[in-house]
């Protein structure tokens, strides 16, 4: 048996279709990752203990609990007490972004930390509140920081999205297994999925690097 | 400009006004410790409107320490503060508003590095005070020309030199129109050359009538600027007088080895 480009170039509009459910699904899962991991970071730095003892448990339970396992409990264990289903891509979305908000807040804590204490000290010496302080001074200074290991957190998510598969979310992975059901050609076509996820984790770190440049100025 | 000294008032039905009669800042017994380093051992001082005091001391004597806690950059232990009479040290104060009123300048600049110049002097007024955002850039350039910079609008602080870059500084805090101004070794961190631009700036601001409380280790400026000099060691202020007095006839023997090494 020799290897069938044929069958690639066949089944690759369906692999596609896949790979682009793939990329929505961790677009906004990190999106929502970003804006979970921002207040989370921020609250692992409140002065007030409940606050911050919150949200490291979050963050432990969340890095510390395969997500796997985080999928299936949304999937299948929410509704038992929702009382109703959720389905497949909800439940995608919802455990893909509260596991991607866990890493993004210690990025986020990292890069708050990251910045100089002066910062912080000219900005109240200047009447700020502590919140405009954040807002406007430290978040737009970390945040400019921490591209570099949020586009690492992208392509990491972009990798993981794979195990919705489990719960038949058609993204790239659940595509090849159907593809292979049809056509019993598994070696053509893990290959041909492996070579799309190469793709677009490529293009990514690019984009990344790239970005970093041009946001440079003035730091 | 706006902190001009105030008259004095030769009629005797003079009412008691709410500044005439209350220092600037008024410090009591303040005491810092930072676990068990006792760094403010019971300082009290004031500072009245229009003063210039000049704070000196051998590194480690806590004269930033005592300056960052007028503005309650460091919380102290214990001790009283208070600025035209509130006390600041009330745990109800609200901080932001009272440091509106106290202007600081660091030793290390402490520029927004994403913001130009223009942008660093503009923010506080547009976020704090809410004028508008023409009133915050027409006043964000009188003080650019101020302090000779109106040319470095645009640029961003990583273009400026140390001494353009303190200037910018000060003109960020000036723009909050503060009734007094703290600068923690302003000049510390400059080249030698970069130092007499910022000190000039500094000596117009004296001459308008600012208040200012100002840690320094330069002695000239101390001189011909200062009302009034601290000398500070230990976490206590060990001596104060005139410039003239405390320079040529330090009573303190502590004053005595410290100016002897340093003048």
């Amino acid at each position: 048996m020799t290897f069938s480009w044929t069958l690639i170039w066949q089944t690759l509009p369906m692999l596609l279709t896949g790979a682009w459910v793939t990329v929505k699904l961790t677009t906004i899962s990190v999106a929502l990752g970003i804006l979970i991991g921002t207040f989370v970071g921020i609250g692992r730095l409140s002065r007030r203990r409940a606050i911050s003892a919150a949200m490291l448990v979050y963050v432990d339970f969340m890095r510390g609990t395969p997500l796997l396992v985080q999928i299936f409990l949304v999937y299948m264990g929410l509704p038992q007490l929702l009382g109703f289903p959720i389905p497949p891509y909800v439940a995608a979305i919802t455990a893909l972004s509260i596991n991607s908000g866990a890493y993004v807040a210690e990025i986020v804590r990292a890069g708050i930390q990251s910045i100089d204490r002066g910062q912080t000290e000219a900005a109240l010496s200047l009447g700020m509140k502590p919140r405009q302080a954040m807002r406007h001074i430290i978040l737009p200074q970390a945040f400019k920081r921490i591209i570099p290991p949020l586009g690492n957190e992208f392509i990491a998510m972009l990798k993981d999205s794979s195990l919705v598969s489990a719960i038949a979310l058609e993204e790239l992975v659940r595509k090849g297994q159907i593809v292979i059901g049809r056509t019993f050609r598994p070696f053509e076509i893990w290959i041909a999925v492996a070579v799309l996820f190469l793709i677009m984790t490529l293009t990514i770190s690019r984009l990344v690097a790239w970005g970093e440049k041009k946001l440079r100025v003035g730091d | 400009m706006a902190n001009g000294i105030p008259p004095v008032a030769a009629t005797e039905a003079r009412p008691a006004a709410k500044n005439g009669t209350q220092p600037m800042i008024r410090v009591e017994n303040l005491h810092k410790k930072f676990g068990h380093l006792h760094v403010l051992k019971g300082v009290s001082n004031q500072v009245d409107l229009g003063e210039v005091v000049v704070v000196i001391g051998p590194s480690g004597s806590g004269k930033s320490t005592f300056l960052r806690c007028i503005n309650m950059l460091e919380t102290p232990t214990s001790g009283d503060i208070y600025i035209e009479g509130i006390r600041i040290t009330d745990p109800a104060v609200n901080l932001p508003r009272m440091r509106e009123e106290v202007g600081m300048v660091f030793q290390r600049f402490n520029l927004f590095p994403h913001m130009t110049a223009l942008q660093n002097i503009a923010l506080a007024p547009l976020k704090v005070r809410r004028v508008s955002e023409k009133e915050a850039e027409e006043r964000a350039y009188q003080l650019l020309d101020r302090v000779g910079l109106r040319d470095k609008a645009g640029a961003y602080p990583d273009q400026l030199s140390g001494g353009q870059q303190q200037r910018v500084a000060i003109a960020r805090a000036l723009a909050m129109r503060p009734k007094a101004m703290l600068f923690d070794e302003p000049t510390s961190a400059l080249d030698p050359e970069m130092i007499g631009e910022v000190l000039d700036v500094m000596k117009a601001l004296a001459g308008d009538g600012m208040t200012m409380v100002v840690v320094t280790h330069e002695m000239g400026f101390a001189r011909e600027v200062g009302d009034r000099v601290l000398f500070m060691d230990g976490g206590q202020i060990l001596e104060e007088n005139t410039p003239q007095a405390l320079f040529s006839n330090p009573q303190n023997e502590r004053t005595r080895a410290f100016l002897s090494k340093i003048l």
